[in-house]
């Protein structure tokens, strides 16, 4: 019992960041109908972006971090303006290609700048554990828990309370709408993609003094944030946030009582299984229709 | 001239090892040779029926690693084993694009890659039959004939050029046959209007489970060459880059069209070897990256309907 | 009989879209299925021709039950429907779109095909030559080799029409064949109508023209809210009380 109420707590712990990972692809998935195969190299960006901040500019620990996001959310805003803007319009086979074309260049630009060796990431907090009942939590996970849980927050906030989350939310149910309303759909795009590679750097930033940091990190990370959009249905926030930490909880179990070989197979049977008996995610209220 | 071109690229193509010395180069018309065939399989799908699978190196893996077990472990001829690849990956095809046909678009796309996720795990971890990541190495070349009675190894790399050719003329005209037919005008029919072509009588799911099964069962073939080719396969087979070079190829050669995929592979073939002598790996793929980028903005329909549009406009207008 | 529907219901989410329909078509006859927008006409080709599974009823055909079956089925018992908007194969050619349409007529199955068998090439050719000939009853052989979307609006709507005749419906179902055409391609469309019944095709038409459907029918279906409020030939429905009601609003 004290075995699996901590690997549920571990669980929570990376689902925090996971579904930060996946509202990020879920928000530009259902505002921009654009599927980001580059998801997982803005989370490596945010990695090695912490990892710049602290080993070559000395800066803080914490500024670093958002130093990191910044990044993040400028290459974003860049990449959408310079690569997506002018495919407006195009199938979405065609977005998915170049985004396709945009994570192979970016992991192997990241090949070319640090080499293959996995990096470290310093950080402030104490090693030894708090023992907290029958479970014990490194500060530095909590550290993250709660970053991620504040970022949510945010994230949420945003969309539900700022006339940008309305304009973002117009677009999502109906783009010509919108635009006919005076939402300016081109300003939308490109703040949706900052903002979700933002996200995406965040929990790289975030994972990447637990783990170690190294350029196709984000590929497993890609393949999180694919289960965890899936798992709550595409385009829905509150349903990758929930679909985060399950799959965090899912795959520590899995883990832990079958097979650590198979942790990764969590992520596509996920897909697989939700996709075959329920392709609009499990937590899908019936707003999209068709 | 239409006579005469094809003519004059079968001779040349007959007489490829004559005249190139350099096995390298030879070598490196074989892999184009296996891309080709895989790039002509994905275009079936990706290009005739109009569905994008992500998954579509799982087939090729599947047919590599069912070949050089039934030559490893029970000693079948690699003719039979290649016999074997396409039957089995053609099943895969078979079961898979039976589940996931049901979806379209970006969910259909999801699918196809977890399927082959799911494969390259199995074959990382089912240690007792795959050897896991170390592979399988000392895949005996290909030969033909009946061991004991008279026997064709193809060990030198002219001889496996003809076979490559061989297999892969194969399957392009067997594409020719397929698309010019009523079938392959029900899978263009099914990409264009789905609607419309179930309301003149064409089953959606029949045909496109059948294009999947055809373009899984080809890329099963590929799959056997490469084994007893290279003659080692590791869970690599599985990997999203073949995957991603294969789409890459369909797209820019131009995915529609039968000559098309194949330029695409000769091309995406050699240009990494040609950069190989100047740069680093981590380049060519970045470059790889950078060159799928201008195709879409530059040549979206890829390069061969450009070609044909552009002849027909200077015929137009002379 | 042709076609019998029977107390057809159907609901999208809360609204019932049809509420209890039930007409039959006579066999070699031009019927329209006429009423205000949002009647539920198009509802009603959805189900029969498997588009849409309904609520509650069904549809039979020469005595057959046609609900459950999927649209290609329908179409394999020789009913064929044309769509309200364009509908076409659009970057196909012209000629191409209707060997498409052909697909029912051809025989050769898969292995034939890959073996190059000779009586391949004898079915192209003549399938060929009767997607040429459907072309040139709809007026289109000038256009054989364009792409389909380059056409202009009223040959595309054509196109839809030679597409359908591909199919070799024994019931037709139009969906609004000329909305959207200018008076002259409105009565060429009347005339191939007609023609098209003339070989023994029954039709079952759905279209706002009233000068078309009054002139062409011998029987008119008025829906209303999803109910059938009354049926019967041109003169009978020109002059009903409750369809002139349904027309000027209010119910």
């Amino acid at each position: 019992m004290e075995t699996f109420l901590q690997h549920v707590v571990n669980g929570l712990i990376l689902g925090g960041t996971y579904a930060l990972l996946g509202i990020g692809l879920t928000l530009i998935f259902g505002i921009m109908n654009v599927v980001n195969f580059a998801h997982g190299e803005f989370y490596t960006l945010g990695a090695y972006g912490a990892f710049l901040f602290l080993s070559l500019l000395d800066t803080n620990f914490f500024v670093a971090l958002l130093g990191a996001i910044a990044l993040g959310i400028l290459l974003g805003g860049a990449c959408e303006r310079l690569l997506l803007r002018p495919l407006l319009g195009e199938s979405i086979e065609t977005t998915m290609l170049v985004m396709i074309a945009v994570w192979i260049a970016m992991q192997n630009a990241e090949l070319l700048a640090w080499g293959g060796v996995a990096q470290s990431i310093d950080h402030p907090f104490p090693q030894a554990p708090l023992i907290l009942g029958p479970i014990s939590v490194a500060p530095l996970r909590l550290f993250v828990f709660g970053t991620a849980v504040l970022l949510i927050l945010g994230a949420h906030l945003l969309i539900h309370r700022t006339r940008l989350g309305k304009a973002m939310r117009a677009t999502f149910q109906d783009r010509e709408t919108a635009a006919l309303m005076g939402v300016d759909i081109h300003g939308i795009h490109t703040l949706t993609f900052a903002f979700g590679s933002g996200l995406a750097a965040a929990a790289g930033t975030l994972l990447g003094p637990i783990f170690v940091v190294y350029p196709s990190m984000g590929d497993l990370a890609a393949l999180k944030a694919f289960s965890v959009v899936i798992l709550g249905g595409l385009g829905n926030f509150a349903g990758a946030t929930l679909g985060g930490l399950l799959l965090g909880i899912a795959e520590e179990l899995g883990a832990g009582y079958v097979s650590s070989g198979y942790r990764d197979a969590v992520g596509f049977a996920i897909i697989i299984l939700v996709l075959l008996l329920r392709p609009s995610g499990l937590f899908a209220r019936a707003e999209r229709v068709g | 001239m239409k006579r005469i071109g094809p003519g004059l690229l079968a001779i040349v193509l007959l007489t490829v090892p004559l005249w190139v010395g350099n096995p390298y180069y030879v070598h490196v018309l074989i892999m184009a040779g296996i891309f080709a065939i895989l790039a002509l399989s994905l275009n079936l799908l990706l290009g005739y029926t109009g569905l994008l699978s992500l998954g579509h190196t799982a087939f090729f893996g599947i047919g590599a690693y069912t070949s050089a077990l039934l030559a490893l472990r029970l000693d079948w001829p690699p003719w039979v084993g290649f016999l074997a690849a396409v039957l089995v990956a053609g099943l895969a095809g078979y079961g898979i694009g039976k589940v996931s046909l049901r979806l379209r678009g970006a969910y259909f796309v999801l699918v196809t890659i977890s399927f082959a996720g799911v494969i390259y795990l199995v074959s990382v971890n089912w240690m007792e039959l795959t050897n896991g990541p170390l592979g399988l190495p000392d895949v005996p070349p290909f030969s033909l004939g009946l061991p004991g009675l008279f026997e064709l190894s193809i060990r030198t790399k002219p001889a496996a050029y003809y076979l490559v050719l061989a297999v892969a003329g194969a399957a392009y005209f067997l594409c020719h046959r397929l698309v010019r037919s009523r079938i392959g005008r029900g899978f263009i029919a099914l990409r264009e209007n789905e609607a419309l072509a179930e309301s003149v009588g064409i089953n959606g799911t029949r045909y496109l489970v059948l294009a999947a099964v055809v373009s899984a069962a080809m890329a099963g073939a590929a799959g056997s060459l490469y084994a007893h080719y290279t003659r080692f396969v590791s869970p690599e087979v599985f990997l999203f880059t073949y995957t991603v070079t294969m789409v890459i190829m369909v797209v820019a050669g131009g995915k529609g069209t039968l000559v098309g995929p194949v330029l695409g592979a000769f091309l995406f073939t050699a240009l990494p070897e040609a950069l190989r002598a100047v740069t680093s790996w981590q380049w060519q793929m970045l470059l790889y990256g950078v060159f799928l980028i201008l195709t879409v903005f530059f040549l979206p329909k890829g390069v061969i309907p450009t070609i044909e549009t552009w002849l027909r406009e200077r015929r137009a207008s002379p | 009989m042709s076609l019998a529907v029977e107390e057809l219901a159907v609901r999208f989410g809360g609204v019932a879209a049809l509420v209890d329909v039930s007409f039959e078509v006579e066999p070699e006859r031009i019927t329209s299925l006429i009423g205000p927008n949002g009647a539920g006409k198009t509802t009603a080709f959805n189900v029969i021709t498997g588009f849409l599974r309904p609520a509650r009823g069904r549809v039979l055909y020469e005595g057959k039950a046609l609900t459950g079956l999927r649209p290609f089925q329908v179409a394999e018992r020789g009913i064929v429907r044309t769509f309200q908007k364009t509908n076409l194969f659009h970057r196909v050619s012209v000629l191409d779109n209707v060997m498409i349409g052909l697909h029912l007529r051809g025989r050769m199955g898969f292995l034939s095909i890959l073996l190059g068998d000779r009586r391949v090439r004898e079915e192209e050719t003549a399938l060929r030559g009767v997607a040429e000939e459907i072309l040139a009853f709809v007026g289109l052989a000038h256009r054989r080799d364009e792409v389909a979307s380059a056409l202009p609006y009223g040959e595309q709507r054509l196109l839809e029409l030679a597409v359908g005749l591909a199919a070799r419906p024994r019931l037709l179902l139009l969906d609004e064949p000329v909305s959207g055409m200018n008076p002259a391609e409105k009565t060429t469309v009347m005339g191939l109508i007609r023609r098209i019944r003339e070989q023994g095709v029954t039709i079952l038409l759905v279209e706002h023209d009233m000068r078309l459907v009054m002139g062409i029918s011998d029987q008119v279906i008025v829906l209303h809210h999803g109910r059938v409020i009354a049926q019967g030939p041109p003169g009978e429905i020109q002059s009903h009380p409750e369809v002139i009601r349904a027309y000027l609003g209010g119910r």
